[in-house]
């Protein structure tokens, strides 16, 4: 099947129109932040002050990428583990993110937390950092630069390839890729 | 005896990192070709073809193939006739890896003390470093960068001498379901079996440093290990945990003799980069 083709950030109805199994291809800009920096920005949620990008309809992507050498635009750049940002996803979908995008499974909470908020968990193949690089043509830090590979970066990408795992309704292909496998 | 000085094993520790990190075994990408073949799921294919171009792309652009450029792991045996010259072999390895991690853009990853600070070193050092002492003049280092995704996927568990082989089989597929997609499919699953509670833990690390179609040695436990492997991609997981036959590209067991009251086992993970480089000096 043909991938769709989505342009970020997202809106309730670009949401509502991705269903768990779908391979799309992402234009347009994300972010990053990973444990340090999703740590940083729901205290600052706790505390209720001003953080320092608007979440609404925006994709996170939770990812460290390696060093950018001289005339590239970013390192390798694959997916971390996405379970590891559990305890802070549904805060961050409240604040308007639309979709987060990593590799691996997602507690209950966040499964609900997407349905409440209308949101999407789109996992990219982990381990695949090289050819990922390669979508992302524009790559800065905008907040965090302490935290080094951590750092908040605003990316602009172009065909990043994704596959819905949680959707808006509840769907997780990875109970259902599975079971129709297993033996 | 054989003189080596210090700055020979920090140079070639240097070149290691930076090689094992881009270019990916051959053993490990015939394998990902090879499940080409035999995956059923058509997303699962896709998986393996973003893969197999990934490594591709990694080496003709000189980026790491995945940007968890590990721990650095070392595995060292010394032969007993050789004399190390100008620092000790942790200075030297410690060396090594900190010229290797930033003079080849890779990402450092290790941070000061595990639970409070936890402030980057900057320099992706302390490695872990396992030596032994052997006959000879020779020197050779194994070394593999461990990623944190698949590392947090490990487990040892202390089983009774009576749980017998099927206690084993249970307690490796159980583990690896739990982990689904986690460690980064189609994995490496490195079994240790026997030992103590530490050493079986090793012994799982080092069955990853295994080239993948190398079987263990004696046939019961190369048995095992395709009996292990079968079950394992029954589960359906497959390629990233999006359904289908490569959930694992190989199960390695190493094994130790055991105390008459324990019968330990321990299961470490390894993703679909299992990355491995060995030298002899």
């Amino acid at each position: 099947m043909e991938p769709k083709r989505i342009k970020a950030p997202l809106s309730d109805e670009d949401v509502l129109a991705l269903k768990a199994g779908d391979n799309v291809l992402i234009d347009g800009v994300i972010y990053t932040a990973r444990d340090a920096a999703h740590k940083k920005l729901v205290e600052l949620m706790e505390k209720g002050e001003e953080l320092p990008i608007d979440l609404k309809g925006q994709f996170i992507y939770y990812v460290g990428p390696t060093p950018a050498k001289p005339g590239q635009a970013i390192g390798s750049a694959g997916p971390t583990t996405s379970g590891r940002m559990d305890a802070y996803t549904p805060q961050m979908l409240e604040k308007g993110m639309k979709g987060c995008i990593g590799k691996g499974l997602r507690s209950q909470t966040v499964k609900d937390a997407l349905v409440k908020y209308k949101g999407v968990y789109l996992a990219a193949v982990g381990g695949a950092g090289a050819l990922l690089s390669k979508r992302i043509k524009k790559s800065e830090v905008v907040a965090y630069p302490e935290l080094g590979a951590e750092a908040i970066h605003r990316l602009e990408v172009e065909g990043f390839p994704a596959t819905v795992i949680n959707d808006a309704y509840g769907n997780d292909l990875y109970a259902e890729g599975a079971k129709e496998y297993a033996r | 005896m054989r003189e080596i000085a210090a700055s020979t094993i920090s140079e070639q520790v240097a070149e290691m990192c930076q090689k094992a990190n881009i270019y990916l075994g051959e053993d490990v990408f015939d394998a990902l070709k090879k499940s080409l073949k035999t995956e059923e799921s058509p997303t699962g294919k896709e998986v393996l073809k973003q893969l197999i171009e990934n490594v591709e792309i990694a080496k003709n652009e000189q980026i790491p193939i995945c940007q968890d450029t590990g721990f650095a792991v070392f595995f060292v045996e010394w032969g007993q006739d050789a004399h190390l010259t100008g620092g000790t072999l942790e200075e030297a390895i410690h060396a090594g890896v900190k010229k290797g991690y930033t003079e080849g853009y890779l990402r450092k990853s290790i941070v000061t003390d595990p639970l409070y600070e936890r402030k980057n070193t900057g320099d992706n050092t302390p490695a872990v470093i396992y030596t032994d002492l052997v006959p000879g003049d020779k020197v050779k280092i194994a070394f593999a960068p461990k990623g944190g995704g698949s590392e947090n996927m490990s487990s040892v568990k202390m089983l009774k001498p009576s749980d017998g082989e099927a206690g084993v089989i249970d307690f490796v597929v159980n583990h690896v379901k739990a982990a689904g997609p986690n460690p980064c499919p189609p994995i490496v699953v490195g079994v240790g079996i026997g030992g103590t509670f530490e050493k079986v833990a090793m012994l799982a690390k080092k069955a990853l440093f295994r080239p993948i179609g190398q079987s263990n040695p004696e046939k019961r436990f190369a048995d095992l290990e395709k009996k292990i492997l079968e079950k394992v991609n029954d589960l359906g997981v497959g390629p990233q945990g999006f359904g289908g036959r490569t959930f694992a590209l190989a199960v390695h067991i190493e094994t130790f003799p055991a105390h008459i009251a324990s019968m330990p086992a321990a299961v470490n993970i390894n993703c679909h980069a299992c990355r491995h480089l060995e030298i002899t000096i």
